[in-house]
């Protein structure tokens, strides 16, 4: 039996992959190498030495080190839930709204909502550190026209508040991504699909939970794992409204902080670039576990449909 | 043609260089610095001050901003381009440039003898040997208060704990004003103008911080958690939200007229003459009892080197004795109140505000922040740990032991004072 003819090597798809893969290997992998194989030294005498998983021993076995990971751990997991529970579900809320052709003005309130996530982290958090302030803010007054003055405390200083009044302002500022993700999955459904259901009576909530709702399932997951990355990720709302000790007594240390404080130092404490690594090796180790568990267990799981 | 063009260059470049010649019988200086915001005190003040005396030297001031400077100043010191005189941040940034060998010994320069022990021990090997850095300047604490206020309602300056607590109680009942500006927000306050400020008074300034260096007191001994149970009295005297209060509105508070008392820095006094509209005295922190030494902290922020690879070493050190004369206290005093040389000879300053302040250094012992000196090293760190913890403190989230306990373990865990 004679050969079956050689192809020749399709040489176009290495040159057309070529520079996504190159930039990606330069400006992601490479640094996430670097990160990982930074993480296994120490510096000793000046020196990097390879130390195996010492760094990690200490980070996890010290107590100096392991309160405040698992404190940062515990804190980005509220974070996490307060987006979970309040930003996407007013997304979806606000999505559903929107997406009523007897909303007027809803191009108007679509503007207006995602305004915020475009602003500066650095806008956010000044101008949300005046409003509550207690000093200059205009909450404690809006609060006295209401006459609920007396519930108005010093959120930002307070341990037991401060960290659910950051999420909840970040909640403010990224409710608008959410909103629009559903909003154009909700777009997206066909008319037939809403007619076949108006046909068979289904109206109103109903016709929202039971037809809307499971079609826009695949986008909530998709959401939930961006809320989900972006949250144990996030560092600069925290930075910019309670600096890098992530006061009051550590109550609004997240991951992100955590690892800002050990890689850079702050005032007097010394950088320490190994500790900072192994910090982020555990940050990048969490978000990819994360990712995995929704790839396998959830996004498997959800019924897509054709139309 | 090319070879005409080259004739010319090389034409120009000697008729350039040997005009450069002519200029180069001066030596010139270049100071690295952090301070931007002294340019025109060095330009028009202190450097033609010098240069008048010297000539034949010219001196550059030269700065990068603040948060580049480090970065800046350790790359240029290995490229060997550095500045001839470095502007020595305090203790271990300057120690470990010193330790390098970017930083030349000083320990025998002329004007050297001008300095206390106290004054120098920022700029010295941790067994004093060696001093690298002349001093310049420090900032001593203390309390800032609206004298209209205190005029208003008969109050007397205090000068014990138990006069401090009934002046801000009378502030307290009359409610024209709140009693002290003060916030926990942003810790380092809490830390800086609280523990540091009233600490020395306990421990008894250079004796206490010396002590626990050497391992032979501790944190949580009644003389470090003293201090710790006065903040926790403070808590009642501060203004509404104080936990969410941050340093800016702390100042606000009292130029604006609406705190009475604002425990300081003499940092703030430049700033403070300039906004507020009202009368301001100074009292050096409260003793516990009539009649105790006081003691306060004078803390050491800012000194000057030589590169040890300077060309114009002689020069420079010319200019480091100049700038450790009076003279140069002189004029940097008088020209950055609330700055003050660490000079033994007094200077003649004509800022009340600032006289007032400097005026502690006679009656009272200084010291400088207990959390800098060897201390500030290890992690977690022992003073940005204290800011947290005087903000507990304070809050009311923590007891002064537990806060005094939480320190003294976190040094030992990595801290083993030689015996």
């Amino acid at each position: 039996m004679a050969a079956a003819p050689k192809r020749p090597f399709r040489w176009h798809i290495v040159v057309f992959l070529a520079p996504a893969v190159l930039v990606y290997t330069a400006i992601m992998i490479l640094p996430l190498a670097g990160t990982l194989q930074l993480s296994l030294f120490r510096n000793i005498d000046q020196v990097q030495v390879f130390v195996g998983f010492e760094n990690f021993r200490r980070l996890f076995g010290d107590p100096n080190w392991s309160v405040s990971f698992w404190n940062a751990l515990r804190n980005n997991v509220w974070f996490f839930i307060i987006h979970m529970l309040v930003q996407n579900p007013i997304g979806v809320l606000l999505a559903a709204l929107l997406s009523s052709p007897r909303l007027r003005f809803s191009a108007f309130y679509r503007t207006a909502i995602f305004v915020p996530t475009i602003l500066s982290f650095v806008i956010v958090g000044f101008a949300w550190k005046l409003i509550l302030s207690p000093i200059w803010g205009v909450a404690p007054n809006l609060m006295d026209l209401v006459g609920l003055k007396s519930l108005f405390t010093p959120w930002l200083g307070k341990e037991e508040y401060a960290l659910t009044t950051l999420s909840l302002i970040s909640v403010w500022q990224f409710v608008g991504i959410p909103m629009m993700l559903i909003y154009a999955a909700l777009l997206s459904i066909p008319d037939e699909v809403i007619e076949a259901a108006e046909c068979d009576g289904i109206t109103g909530m109903a016709q929202f939970w039971k037809i809307k709702l499971p079609l826009i399932l695949p986008s909530i997951g998709i959401i939930s794992i961006l809320t989900f990355v972006g949250n144990f990720n996030a560092f600069d709302l925290i930075y910019t409204a309670q600096g890098a000790l992530a006061g009051p007594n550590y109550s609004t240390d997240i991951l992100g902080t955590f690892l800002y404080r050990a890689f850079f130092g702050f005032q007097l404490q010394v950088g320490d670039p190994n500790m900072g690594a192994a910090i982020a090796t555990m940050m990048f180790l969490i978000i990819l576990g994360g990712v995995c568990v929704y790839l396998f267990l959830v996004q498997t799981r959800l019924r897509r449909y054709q139309f | 043609m090319t070879t005409k063009l080259l004739t010319a260059l090389l034409l120009g470049t000697s008729i350039l260089g040997s005009a450069g010649m002519a200029y180069a019988q001066d030596v010139t200086l270049n100071i690295e610095s952090w301070r931007g915001d002294d340019l025109a005190i060095w330009k028009d003040k202190l450097i033609p001050a010098f240069e008048a005396k010297n000539p034949g030297i010219k001196v550059v001031f030269a700065p990068s901003a603040p948060t580049e400077y480090d970065a800046a100043l350790g790359a240029k010191l290995a490229a060997g381009s550095a500045g001839d005189l470095i502007t020595c941040r305090p203790f271990d940034k300057s120690l470990e440039l010193f330790k390098k060998g970017n930083l030349a010994d000083l320990s025998a320069l002329p004007g050297m003898e001008n300095f206390s022990d106290v004054a120098k021990a920022a700029w010295q090997t941790d067994d004093g040997k060696a001093t690298f850095c002349v001093p310049m300047a420090s900032v001593i604490h203390g309390f800032i208060y609206n004298k209209d206020a205190f005029d208003q309602l008969g109050i007397k300056v205090p000068t014990t704990n138990e006069e401090f607590y009934a002046a801000l109680d009378k502030i307290k009942a009359d409610g024209t004003y709140i009693p002290m500006a003060m916030g926990t927000k942003d810790l380092w306050e809490a830390a800086t103008m609280g523990y540091q400020n009233i600490g020395p008074n306990y421990w008894k300034g250079e004796e206490g911080r010396l002590a626990l260096i050497k391992g032979e007191q501790k944190l949580t001994d009644p003389q470090w958690v003293e201090p710790f149970k006065e903040l926790a009295k403070w808590k009642p005297y501060l203004g509404d939200g104080f936990e969410a209060q941050t340093y800016p509105d702390s100042q606000n508070l009292f130029t604006l007229g609406r705190a009475a008392i604002y425990p300081a820095g003499s940092w703030e006094i430049g700033l403070f003459n300039t906004q507020a509209q009202f009368k301001m005295g100074a009292f050096p922190p409260p003793v516990p009892k009539a009649g105790d030494t006081c003691y306060i902290s004078d803390h050491t922020d800012i000194g000057m080197g030589l590169n040890a690879a300077s060309k114009n070493a002689d020069a420079a050190k010319t200019f480091l004795t100049w700038v450790a004369s009076p003279d140069f206290a002189t004029i940097y005093a008088n020209a950055l109140p609330g700055f003050f040389s660490l000079n033994n000879t007094p200077v003649k300053m004509e800022d009340p505000l600032a006289q007032e302040f400097v005026s502690w250094r006679d009656k009272c012992k200084p010291t400088i922040r207990s959390t800098y000196q060897i201390l500030g090293r290890g992690t977690p760190n022992l003073e940005n740990e204290t800011w947290v913890e005087s903000a507990n403190v304070i809050n009311g989230t923590v007891t002064p032991e537990a806060a005094a306990k939480k320190l003294q373990d976190g040094l030992d865990s990595w801290y083993k004072p030689a015996k």
